[in-house]
């Protein structure tokens, strides 16, 4: 059957409604299958209808959101100022006034505190603990201001004096190749770092690895005229020693090396630290970063501190938190290897005689 | 689409881009509430006005409109990095050629690829505007008659009712008419 092309877009149209009956669509289909032409209209009436509709789609959808853009955008000034209760506007109104009032009482109380020395009256009675930095040359400073002044007197020109080191310490040999350790308070907030032997010798270091929880800083010696010292006579002892035990120091207290001698008082140190022991030997600020050995000649510990208001209470860390500590440092901070000395050369030897050996490998430490 | 799309998006997602498919008014406005406030942050911070951030955002959500009818589309992200990826692609062609750097808005800075899908929403939009000409040019009443039928899914009787028309044979003729018209100035366009 032949069909004009109204009568054709009428069944198709019904055709893609659903609006055929069975043997009314299969015909159809039939007919599509045999008429290539047919075909190819029906598939062209589809795609156009499906662009219509999809046209009149986005039309629709266009006019949904332009509609709630606009309520949006309208919407949210409306919104803040209409259903706000009262008392939440006032709060709102008065919410920063308040703030500042709290936060102005509170900066004037802690200020207050602050400045009437509260805190450091707190500070003072709660730590008793003292660490034995030297402050260098406070004297000497004095005397090298007065000269200065008259220098400058005399000369009719003003001179900037050097700065000399501001702190000292004492520090060690650990490796023969010249790692020394000392405390780290030592050498905190340093900006160079100087030791010094017993021949007045003194050589350019630098900090390689700090431990603030151990209070334990590790130094290179980091000088062209340093030449790396025989194995150091000493050993390190980890296992905890004894009560009552005869241990010595040496250290810098002042410009000039001074030995100290005394015993192990207590298994911890200060407040119950464990990592430290409690020392009976007069130490004085310089002896920080001092070595502790007992008789035999073994290194027990690190001078490090010392309670005020308490006679011969000092403190020492142990040797354990040294080695744990060298252990730690990362291989590639070191320029060569950091070999702990394992060979003791001090046993059975008078203890002027260890003296003598030692004091070459103990080092003042000044820091600028 | 060749490149497989990995299915990510949240509940709340996939909520928000069913309703975006329906056309629910509701949902636009979510959408205008959750995520305009950034685009309007990323245009104004990149050399733009309040005005061009709500066009750039309606233009987003009609490209999300077109991709979301797809069946084979699915977000790879969530929805908030889709929308903020396709209004910064929008709103750099609009600032062209001229040579401006762009710069993007901190913590919604992974940007994730939807030159397909805005080139999909390109492609529809131009057949579309090409309707909506031809539309145009057809006039009334035949554009009126056209959309009754086939879109409001008016019967022919009651076209006929409508339009005043003295049989339904009559506008049965009137509307053939007008679709041979339709189809005639669409197609010329198109080619």
């Amino acid at each position: 059957m032949m069909k004009n092309e109204q009568e054709f877009i009428k069944q198709a149209d019904r055709y893609l409604n659903g609006e055929m009956d069975e043997m009314e669509r299969i015909s159809f289909e039939a007919y599509c299958r045999e008429n290539v032409t047919a075909a190819d209209q029906l598939a062209t009436h589809r795609l156009f209808l499906q662009q219509l509709k999809e046209h009149a789609d986005r039309v629709a959808f266009k006019k949904t959101l332009t509609a709630a853009a606009e309520r949006y955008h309208t919407g949210d000034n409306e919104f803040t100022e209409q259903t706000t209760p009262l008392i939440v506007a006032l709060w709102n109104k008065f919410k920063i006034n308040s703030l500042v009032a709290a936060s102005v009482a509170i900066v004037a109380v802690f200020s207050t505190l602050w400045l009437s020395g509260y805190y450091k009256t707190i500070e003072k009675t709660t730590t008793n603990y003292s660490a034995l930095r030297r402050d260098m040359n406070d004297v000497k400073k004095n005397v090298n201001a007065q000269n200065a002044v008259i220098r400058n007197i005399n000369n009719g020109k003003p001179r900037d004096d050097r700065s000399a080191s501001n702190f000292g310490g004492t520090g060690f040999i650990i490796s023969a190749n010249g790692y020394v350790v000392t405390n780290y308070h030592v050498v905190s907030g340093a900006d160079s770092v100087h030791l010094q032997n017993t021949k007045g010798e003194a050589f350019k270091a630098k900090v390689i690895y700090i431990d603030p929880t151990h209070d334990l800083a590790m130094l290179r010696i980091n000088d062209t005229t340093f030449a790396p010292l025989k194995n150091a006579p000493y050993t390190f002892k980890e296992a905890p020693s004894e009560l009552g035990e005869d241990v010595y120091t040496i250290g810098y207290p002042r410009d000039e090396v001074v030995y100290g001698q005394g015993y192990l008082s207590s298994r911890t140190g200060y407040a119950g630290d464990t990592t430290a022991y409690q020392i009976s030997i007069p130490v004085n600020p310089g002896n920080s970063g001092g070595p502790v050995l007992d008789s035999k000649g073994n290194v027990i510990g690190i001078i490090s501190g010392k309670q005020t208001g308490i006679d011969g209470a000092s403190f020492a860390i142990k040797t354990e938190a040294l080695l744990k500590s060298i252990a730690a440092v990362p291989a590639d901070s070191l320029d060569s290897e950091l070999i702990v000395n394992k060979k003791n050369m001090l046993g059975g030897l008078k203890r002027t005689e260890q003296v003598k050996k030692i004091q070459d490998y103990v080092y003042l430490v000044k820091v600028y | 689409m060749s490149k497989r799309r990995r299915s990510f998006a949240l509940e709340s997602d996939a909520l928000t881009l069913k309703g975006v498919a329906r056309g629910d008014a509701g949902s636009l406005e979510g959408l205008y509430r959750d995520y305009f406030p950034m685009i309007l942050n990323m245009v104004v911070q990149n050399n733009g006005t309040e005005e061009e951030a709500k066009d750039i955002f309606q233009e987003a959500v009609i490209v999300l409109y077109d991709n979301v009818k797809r069946s084979d589309f699915a977000l790879t992200s969530q929805l908030k990095t889709y929308i903020y990826a396709v209004c910064r692609r929008l709103w750099l062609k609009q600032l062209g050629s001229k040579d401006r750097t762009f710069r993007d808005v901190a913590a919604y800075e992974d940007v994730i690829a939807v030159e397909e899908d805005l080139a999909l929403h390109e492609e529809k939009d131009l057949q579309l505007t090409m309707m909506e000409q031809a539309l145009d040019e057809l006039g009334e009443p035949c554009r009126a008659i056209i959309h009754d039928f086939y879109i409001a899914n008016m019967s022919m009787q009651e076209i006929c009712d409508k339009f005043g028309y003295t049989n339904s044979d009559n506008a049965k003729t009137q509307k053939y008419k007008c679709l041979q018209r339709l189809k005639k100035l669409f197609f010329t366009a198109i080619k």
